[in-house]
């Protein structure tokens, strides 16, 4: 049937070369990622994560003068060097560099930025390094993100950028960054990775142009690209209006799940029933501690706070200003009476604390369930509200103005940042790190927290560690991937194999059919799936002339001549143009009249040849000297006395004669006799 | 009714009323008879069925059965009723046709029965049919049984060959049906004929396990245990142990499990085979020891028996499978560990070692030395039933010893779980369970009854656990933290280390402020714990950050508040158990004023709306009343005689303290309480005294006739339910007078019988049946 099968693939064209969809992996860590996909000739970016952790090489930066931070030692070679000394400081054997904090970009070397088309941002932890995306990179398209998303990301910008700005530094460090003396540095800043594209925080007037190039989309919204590809977002269970990504065509799907979370807290659960039938599930953003359990954490926060400021100590949480803080108001919305603390006052400061406990409680439709219907009662969504109201809580911009005078001990406060780097918590580590009596709460799982006290110490506070993430383990993942059954996952290598800490821990990995494809930062990777198809629709006028020939039962078929037009990238074939009939008083005739030449279009053939009838044909057409070979795709027919070899095979036959056309069109004939013809 | 029948005499008998068919009952039963033979009325209920079957034997036990059917014909018409084809219920069916059987002993017509839906009719057919085959041997065959069945009447040898076209067929319904009935007859008769009949059969029941897989395993295994038990089969050479020993060998894992343990519960049995069976029984723990590469002596001494080890693939193949028969495995082998007849040695050091191993790799801290290891490793992370199952397992296991290095693995598991945040409420309050019976367990220095140095360390690590899990957001945690927590102060707390280690700790302090934890439960615990440790002298009484400098309450008055203001039942009661213990103990805060103590407990106690607390009331008044009027005296020949001339009225003297607590106010109007446990307890308490004012003999007209007659006069008050007006104090002349007067005897046996007699009355049941199936006149009711 050789002739038959690429009749069928005209009505959905074969494209010229199988496609290849790429991926490119912009960035190494897993929770923070950045891939671009190019995929139907829409180059897509996903997610646009900003690793902080490089921060965490340098000194940080007090809001009140520090005389402990700014008399730390110089750092010199073993030498006794010191040209360093300026740059880099040593705190209990550790290096810092001292300059304005710096952060580790997504790579912009592998892939012209400037073409990428859209960018689709999952959650608002995923966008931080959208302003070095969108304003220096040439990009000129446009970002797809849900509302909660755009404007809890803008809180945390803004935070960002304000824990920054309002400590000037003067000093850049940039000496230490030279690969010959990043060498002779001490370990971790001597391993720190593309120290030379690290950059310095953005300014809030590139945020808003950042933002200001952001789409809102809702859950389950669809949104055509270039008529190309279809993208949607759908509801991730993660945080306020986190999205998981579907990008699909005609005949491919691919699933891009980043920080997805089944637990329920505070978000809208996951949609899971609209990631099935994905060619590619690219799965980002599981959790960083897939050991502990966030229940268990929570629970252990909550005794740990509760023990501390019972034995008249204060606890520090380092925290970013939205998240798993509404999930830990609530929690102690219900504990603190239980464990006696009504007194105790609780105070969450950030620049942005107000706005993002208002926020909360203004995106009803984004949330779980229960807190949707709290809406209709009316009551507001969250507790903390009520911690507000009774005075338990209270937040400040900064510690600055009324936090001071209000200030009253023992206390629990919540600030930024997570890292120990900027914005008030500093102050706080330096003000109570000296007594035992006072506890710092790590929550947040994004930094290690070893290194995050690295300066600080040596330290009197206690230091617990609970950081509760609530995005997939590993066990949900496998439940999740046993449901949906997505042809191909693609995912970062991190997640291929055991931590390296726990590696006898196999149940630590994702384990499915066929395994999982790992990328890693830096790297090009080809997706698993093969574009074959394209749809072609066919005008209605044109589908009525079609006369189809019934080959074998249930396939029929039709030759079609007709132009095929394609706009947007979608295919529609119409009739041709009439030819126009030559009136008499014309005879010129015009260039623009010209149309195809139909009239020598050759038949159409189908069939196969039966290779013991064509030699028995060629027997009695005279040809007695016929050996037939036979290959791996078919027969080769020798005439030996012409000299003459005829290739038969699935979905081809070739005559190869030597300068006898004669000979070749009597057996072009004889072939022909087999087929048949349309 | 026929003339001169004659009378069963136990009718006359008071008390047997359900043994005559009283004549409300008898206005009944048409009615339902005739409910019970409309298949358009079907009744539902296997229950009343059983009970109304039970009723009528209980009547025809009594001997009056015929006067049954002659006063009641109904009866009658309902068996005649139910041999007509027609479309009745099976249930109604069987219930008829026990009844026609208790009735009559009828004995055919059962077989098709055997398969119905319901369980009681499948199960009454079988034992129908174990109980005509019984019978129809009962009589020639007695004492000679025929060594064939053909020597049988005609009758049990129908029902042996259909038992034996039933274990032929290819169908398991059928199987497990005719295993049932076997394993019914050799469980409840022991006559000769069982094995005559097990002699014909058990070929038949071997070669269910050519079958693969073997039918109606868990039939099968009843069976072969049932056979087992039985003394005549089992002394038999009827290849039994053969049998056991290759059904051990042919059932899965799982279904092997039970067999191999009823195995080594037998008292006889081979040794060959117990050993088999232990081996069994091991398996799935010899593998996890396979699979995480113990040290070999360990694994040797498990896998004692030279079969073909198995490997975790095909014993533990998937996750569920895994789980499921680790839990079984670890279930059985607990009930195993205390039984006498445990397989000895009792490979203790093994078992610690494959139980702390599934410990750690439920926690994900074992580290597996093999592919088989990991598998392991990744089912069971976290498995919560598994981990509870191990921690059962291991608790009991500290009844033996183990080598020094398993048992300080024991306490560095245990000291993990109890430590982990991702450790379940429930896994946790396993694992202070486990952790205080190998305390427990653990041996005294000699010389010393203080811990030994060894779980003195492990306290020291875990002290500060203990206030972290006592600030648990999760109330079940703190709640077993602080029953632990009370057992241990009751174990150790008079020790010097412990005392010293606890008193370093947080964890007085914590309790204390538990005493007012939202939870009702914790609040009962921390009563329970407190008061253990006050009288151990533990409570410490630090200025607390909310009440600096001020004055901190007494426990006493603290629980006192308790006792009358909280709204939970637990926490008050248990504030009871503490107060009864203090008094019992003579617990300085109560020894201080101990009139004053018990009158204002019993005070608020009286008052109390939940009858627990008020019992517990009367236990407290009941030490106060041994501790006042003295034990009775032994009369121990050595004893130093007391002085002949007593003092005039010793008992007076000693009756007025109870008189001054009120102690005889609050009695007697426990006496009238609508809770009868607390009326009974009032009851015994006051003829306790009674019998303790026994020998009094005060001057004659001490107690003055009018105050007696006025609180008789309040009593009877009391008993009609106006209980307001109070009593007043009363001289111990005129309640000894009141005691005396008093029926204590009739009003104990009144309370001995059952509150429920009268929900539990055959005619209660049959007005039930009938109100279900909307017979009994409400169809009269008006409606809307």
């Amino acid at each position: 049937m050789h002739a038959a099968d690429s009749l069928l693939k005209w009505k959905i064209i074969p494209l010229s070369s199988c496609v290849v969809s790429l991926t490119y992996c912009l960035s190494g860590h897993p929770t923070l990622p950045c891939n671009v996909l190019k995929f139907k000739s829409t180059t897509i970016m996903l997610d646009c994560g900003l690793d902080m952790t490089s921060t965490l090489n340098f000194l940080p930066l007090p809001l009140v003068q520090s005389p402990r931070l700014s008399n730390l030692p110089g750092w010199s070679l073993k030498d006794g060097n010191a040209f360093l000394d300026k740059e880099l400081k040593e705190c209990s054997g550790h290096v810092f560099v001292d300059s304005v904090p710096e952060f580790c970009l997504p790579e912009t070397e592998l892939i012209d930025l400037s073409t990428v088309d859209v960018i689709l941002i999952s959650n608002y932890h995923c966008m931080m390094a959208l302003p070095y995306i969108t304003e220096h990179t040439g990009f000129t398209g446009t970002v797809y993100a849900t509302e909660p998303t755009v404007q809890i990301g803008r809180l945390l910008m803004e935070e960002l950028v304000n824990f920054i700005e309002r400590v000037p530094k003067a000093q850049s460090a940039s000496l230490w960054k030279n690969k010959d003396i990043q060498r002779l540095l001490p370990s971790p800043l001597k391993d720190a990775v593309e120290v030379s594209t690290w950059r310095r925080c953005y300014t809030m007037q590139e945020v808003n142009s950042a933002l200001s190039k952001i789409q809102l989309v809702g859950y389950s919204q669809k949104i055509e690209l270039f008529g190309a590809v279809q993208v949607t977002p759908l509801s991730s269970g993660y945080a306020l209006g986190s999205s998981n990504w579907i990008i699909q065509s005609h005949y491919e799907k691919v699933s891009y799940v980043s920080g997805s979370s089944l637990l329920t807290t505070h978000p809208q659960p996951m949609d899971q029933a609209s990631l099935k039938n994905s060619d590619v599930l690219v799965l980002t953003g599981l959790t960083q501690i897939p050991t502990a359990n966030p229940d268990g954490m929570v629970g252990e926060f909550c005794s740990n706070l509760a023990l501390t400021v019972r034995n008249g100590g204060n606890v520090l949480v380092p925290c970013y200003p939205s998240g798993v803080i509404y999930d830990l108001l609530e929690c102690l919305y219900q504990y603190i009476d239980s464990a006696g603390l009504s007194n105790i006052p609780f105070y969450f400061i950030s620049p942005v604390a107000n706005s993002s406990l208002e926020f909360s409680q203004i995106f009803a439709e984004w949330l779980c369930h229960n807190k949707q219907t709290k809406v209709y009662l009316p009551e507001p969504p969250f507790p903390h509200a009520e911690l507000i109201q009774t005075n338990k809580l209270k937040h400040y911009p900064s510690l600055h103005g009324d936090f001071s005078s209000d200030f009253r001990q023992p206390c629990v406060v919540f600030t930024g940042h997570p890292s120990l780097r900027f914005g008030d918590v500093v102050h706080f580590m330096e003000l109570w790190g000296k007594s035992s009596l006072n506890t710092v709460i790590f929550t947040e799982p994004d930094f290690s927290y070893l290194e995050a006290l690295a300066p600080y110490q040596p330290l009197a506070m206690k230091c617990i560690y609970c950081p509760i993430d609530t995005r997939l383990n590993f066990i949900q993942v496998s439940k999740l991937l046993k449901e949906v059954q997505p042809l191909h996952v693609v995912c970062p290598e991190q997640y291929t194999q055991p931590p390296p800490a726990q590696s006898h821990r196999m149940d630590l990995m994702i384990d499915c059919q066929p395994p999982a494809m790992s990328y890693r930062r830096a790297e090009v990777l080809a997706l698993p799936f093969k574009r074959r198809y394209e749809k072609i629709e066919i005008m209605p006028e044109l589908a009525d002339s079609l006369v189809p020939m019934e080959i074998k039962p249930g396939i029929s078929l039709a030759t079609v001549s007709a132009v095929l037009h394609t706009k947007d990238n979608k295919h529609v074939l119409q009739p041709p143009p009439r030819p126009t009939q030559p009136t008499g008083g014309k005879k010129r005739k015009r260039a623009s009249d010209d149309i195809p030449d139909c009239k020598v279009l050759k038949p159409l053939l189908s069939g196969s040849i039966p290779v013991e009838q064509f030699v028995q044909a060629l027997e009695k057409h005279g040809f007695s000297d016929v050996k037939v070979e036979d290959t791996a795709k078919g027969h080769i027919v020798l005439l030996q006395e012409a000299e003459t070899l005829i290739q038969i095979e699935e979905d081809s036959t070739h005559i190869i004669c030597d300068n006898d056309e004669m000979l070749r069109v009597r057996l072009r004939d004889l072939v022909l006799k087999f087929l048949q013809k349309f | 009714m026929t003339a001169g029948l004659p009378v069963p005499s136990q009718t006359g008998h008071a008390g047997l009323s359900s043994l005559i068919m009283d004549p409300e009952c008898s206005q009944l039963l048409p009615a339902l008879c005739s409910v019970l033979a409309d298949p358009r009325q079907p009744v539902t209920d296997d229950t009343c069925l059983e009970k109304l079957l039970d009723w009528f034997k209980t009547i025809t036990e009594a001997g009056s059965s015929l006067l049954l059917l002659q006063e009641n014909p109904c009866l009658l018409g309902l068996l005649c009723h139910v041999l007509k084809p027609q479309d009745l219920s099976p249930r109604v069916l069987a219930f008829s046709l026990r009844l026609a059987g208790m009735l009559a002993a009828q004995e055919d017509c059962f077989q098709y029965l055997q398969g119905d839906s319901s369980l009681f009719v499948a199960s009454a057919a079988g034992q129908l049919l174990v109980h005509v085959l019984g019978l129809s041997l009962q009589g020639p065959a007695e004492g000679h049984p025929g060594l064939q069945t053909g020597d049988w009447p005609v009758c049990a040898q129908k029902i042996a060959s259909h038992i034996e076209e039933s274990l032929r067929s290819a169908a398991t319904p059928q199987i497990t049906q005719a295993l049932n009935v076997l394993t019914t007859a050799f469980g409840h008769c022991h006559n000769p004929w069982t094995q005559v009949l097990w002699v014909r059969l058990s070929p038949l029941v071997a070669s269910l396990l050519e079958k693969d897989p073997v039918p109606a395993a868990h039939s099968l295994v009843d069976l072969l245990l049932s056979v087992a038990r039985s003394p005549v089969l089992s002394s038999s050479s009827c290849g039994l142990w053969e049998t056991l020993a290759q059904t051990l060998s042919h059932l899965s894992p799982t279904q092997a499990g039970p067999l191999a343990l009823g195995i080594l519960k037998l008292q006889e049995c081979p040794q060959a085979l117990r050993a088999q069976a232990f081996a069994v029984l091991l398996q799935p723990l010899t593998c996890v020891l396979e699979a995480t590469a113990q040290a070999p002596g360990l694994l040797d001494s498990l896998d004692g028996t030279g079969g073909a080890s198995v490997t975790v693939d095909t014993l533990l193949p998937s996750k569920a499978a895994c789980v499921g028969l680790l839990c079984r495995t670890l279930a059985h082998l607990e009930l195993l560990q205390p039984l006498p007849q445990r397989p000895s040695p009792w490979p203790q050091a093994p078992l610690l070692g494959a139980t702390v191993t599934i410990l750690r790799l439920c926690s994900g801290s074992a580290t597996p030395a093999s592919d088989a290891g990991g598998h392991l490793c990744a089912f069971l992370v976290g498995c919560v039933r598994v981990q509870r199952a191990a921690l059962d397992f291991l608790g009991t296991l500290s009844q033996g010893t183990g080598p020094r290095e398993l048992v300080t693995q024991v306490f560095a598991v245990l000291l993990e779980y109890l430590t982990s945040p991702d450790s379940s409420p429930t896994v946790l309050k396993k694992a202070f369970q486990a952790t205080f019976r190998w305390l427990q367990s653990s041996p005294e220095t000699p010389g010393c009854s203080d811990l030994d140095p060894h779980a003195q360390l492990f306290l020291r690590d875990l002290l500060p656990v203990l206030p972290k899990r006592l600030c648990s957001p999760c109330w079940e945690v703190r709640d077993s933290g602080l029953e632990f927590l009370t057992q241990m102060i009751g174990r150790w707390g008079g020790q010097a280390g412990f005392r010293h280690a606890l008193l370093a700790s947080e964890v007085p302090e914590l309790t204390e402020q538990l005493l007012r934890d939202p939870e009702s439960y914790v609040r009962a615990s921390a009563v329970a714990a407190m008061g253990q440790l006050s009288s151990q002298g533990l409570r410490v009484t630090p200025a607390s950050p909310e009440h600096p400098g001020g004055q901190q309450k007494s426990l006493l008055a603290e629980l006192l508040h308790i006792l009358s203001t909280d709204s939970e039942g637990f926490p008050r009661r248990a504030v009871m158990h503490v107060f009864t213990q203090w008094l019992r103990d003579g617990h300085a805060d109560v020894a201080r004023d101990t009139e004053r103590f018990v009158a204002r407990v019993l005070q608020v106690a009286s008052q109390d709306l939940d009858w627990e607390v008020r019992a517990q009331g009367l236990e407290l008044a009941l030490v106060f009343l041994e501790q006042t009027l003295g034990r009775p005296s032994s009369h121990c020949p050595y004893a130093v005689t007391p002085p002949v001339a007593a003092p005039p009225s010793p008992l007076a003297q000693a009756l007025r303290p109870l008189c001054r607590v009120q102690l005889f106010e609050f009695a007697f109007r426990a006496l009238f309480d609508c809770d009868r446990p607390v009326a009974q307890k009032s009851c015994d308490l006051l003829l306790f005294l009674r019998a303790q004012t026994a020998s009094y003999s005060g001057p004659q007209g001490s107690g003055s006739v009018p105050e007696v007659a006025s609180v008789e006069a309040a009593l009877q008050r009391w008993q009609a339910g106006d209980q307001g007006q109070p009593l007043g104090y009363l001289e111990p002349e005129v309640v000894v007078a009141v005691l005396r007067s008093m029926d204590l005897e009739g009003l104990r046996g009144a309370l001995a019988e059952s509150s429920d007699r009268v929900e539990k009355s055959p005619r209660s049941l049959l007005q039930d049946m009938l109100a279900t199936v909307g017979a009994l006149g409400e169809d009269e009711a008006d409606c809307y």
